[in-house]
């Protein structure tokens, strides 16, 4: 019997479960899959919660309903990974040995890593929205919150979802006219990066957007601490920005098992053939999703274009093929923007977002960074698309590879 | 890409004055980049230019935190080194690439 670990059972872990246990022989595979949380959160969705689009049963199912039959469930905290001995050890002692193992393990914010963020203002002036706490607390303050200096700020890159903070300024901004407020507030989205967003055309697009709404961007601002008393924020360089309100983007890291294990880089992340997805320093280790080092975002529609590759790499490596299936860095994000209207960008390792048609070449029926009611709609169904297809590893009706059809360079 | 003369040779650099070819780099061109970005360097910013290089050979994503975590400086005395472009101005300096971020 041959054992087949996965480790994290999240978007990635789950839809790596289905694809492989209809693949792989029953008499001689055993398939497990450990994660430390029953419950799976459609993480898209925290972002609509702060203002009251979304509540909390929106975006959680048990992570039970999406495990195929066949394959052995197991809720705990994985302790180690001895990826010299090929075996993982649980909380309290268990091993479990593997001939292949698959790190979906993700990626986790860490406000502990900012010297007062998780301090006297953690959860009454700051908050976090990537977390379903963090969101729902956010949901209470701005239901009676009177106005004042809202920022959003992202701490460092990468983060999950990099066009999250962009949506939370969009989505605040129409929140607050709706309310008749948007004059009691002023909003300001804080990045380390040069521009709103970090490629060229895109950042174009967006930061007209942000212009027109009255959103002031403070960029290359990279954040050493939080001023509790002076309710400040304070960058390595010393410039300062106040707030009254600070919706905040903690530093992400990849698990602390990750680091626990000698497997990662020093933000925990686990060094990834970005082609192949197999782990640099192990050949039977194969790691998807948020817990890579990949240059590319980190989201399930990464995971997703991803899992069709490492589906194919995993059954190549097993009949001893060379790993010939190869990744090419594929995203794809819906972008809402407020007042019913959203933006789409498709992307890869290789080619920034561009505008044009998605999926197909001219007649879409979405369009990309165009700013349209048709791309809400989209985002909004997307959740729908999202139980039913992501973590079950049902295939969408889109190509893996990222296409130029559709998409033209503007002058 | 345009040729451009630095410290007596000829090398290749791209729109925004990067090297091209990072092994073209010499200790001279680095001085002259620098000079140009009104940075004197001494042998911290060197130290940070050999670790910069070593990482980018390896195919490492380059971050800010990274150096800070190098041993070599903390994020601090890296802006102190290369103010307003810590990452940036460093990069340009040792001859690789502008570092981009990730979406």
């Amino acid at each position: 019997m041959n054992n087949l670990l996965i480790l994290g059972g999240g978007t990635a872990g789950a839809m790596m479960a289905n694809k492989l246990r209809k693949a792989l022989d029953r008499k001689d595979w055993k398939i497990t899959i450990v994660d430390k949380d029953k419950t799976h959160y459609y993480q898209p969705g925290f972002l609509f919660i702060p203002f009251g689009i979304y509540k909390e049963q929106d975006v959680i199912k048990p992570k039970a309903k999406f495990f195929p039959t066949g394959v052995e469930v197991i809720f705990a905290n994985t302790e180690k990974i001895n990826a010299d001995g090929n075996s993982v050890t649980l909380e309290g002692g268990r091993i479990l040995s593997y001939d292949y193992l698959i790190i979906a393990t993700g990626t986790e914010i860490r406000p502990d890593q900012t010297p007062g963020m998780k301090d006297k203002l953690w959860y009454k002036n700051i908050f976090d929205f990537y977390t379903l706490e963090g969101a729902l607390a956010l949901e209470q303050v701005l239901k009676t919150w009177q106005g004042g200096k809202l920022v959003v700020a992202i701490t460092d890159l990468p983060i999950k979802c990099p066009v999250a903070p962009l949506e939370f300024v969009f989505l605040a901004e129409a929140f607050f006219t709706k309310k008749s407020m948007r004059n009691k507030v002023d909003i300001t989205f804080v990045t380390p990066l040069s521009g709103a967003f970090t490629k060229p055309i895109a950042t174009q697009m967006l930061s007209k957007l942000l212009t027109t709404k009255n959103i002031k961007v403070v960029t290359d601002f990279y954040i050493e601490r939080i001023d509790n008393e002076k309710k400040k924020l304070i960058s390595y360089d010393e410039k300062e920005i106040a707030f009254d309100l600070l919706a905040i983007v903690p530093l992400n890291m990849g698990d602390k098992v990750i680091a626990r294990s000698g497997l990662g880089d020093d933000m925990n992340y686990v060094p990834t053939d970005k082609y192949t997805l197999q782990s640099k320093a192990h050949n039977n280790i194969f790691v998807i999703g948020d817990a890579t080092d990949l240059p590319t975002s980190k989201a399930g529609s990464v995971a997703h274009f991803a899992g069709d590759i490492l589906f194919e790499n995993i059954l190549n490596t097993i009949k001893g093929n060379s790993l010939i299936a190869s990744f090419d860095g594929h995203a794809n994000c819906f972008i809402e923007t407020g007042y019913g209207k959203g933006t789409l960008i498709d992307f890869n390792y290789d080619t920034e977002p561009l505008p044009g048609a998605y999926p197909v070449p001219i007649i879409g029926p979405f369009m990309l960074l165009k700013n349209n009611r048709l791309n809400h709609y989209g985002k909004l169904i997307f959740k729908w698309i999202y139980w039913y297809f992501l973590p079950t590893g049902r295939k969408l009706p889109v190509k893996s590879e990222m296409t130029m059809s559709g998409k033209r360079k503007p002058k | 890409m345009a040729e451009k003369i630095m410290a007596g040779v000829t090398v290749q650099v791209n729109d925004e004055g990067y090297l091209e070819d990072p092994s073209q780099w010499t200790k001279e061109i680095a001085m002259e980049i620098a000079n140009d970005l009104n940075i004197a360097l001494t042998d911290k910013h060197f130290e940070v230019l050999d670790f910069l290089r070593a990482k980018y050979k390896a195919g490492t994503t380059l971050t800010i935190r990274m150096v800070g975590n190098s041993g070599i400086v903390d994020i601090k005395e890296l802006y102190k080194l290369f103010p307003a472009g810590p990452l940036k101005f460093s990069s340009k300096i040792a001859g690789i690439p502008k570092p981009t971020s990730c979406v």
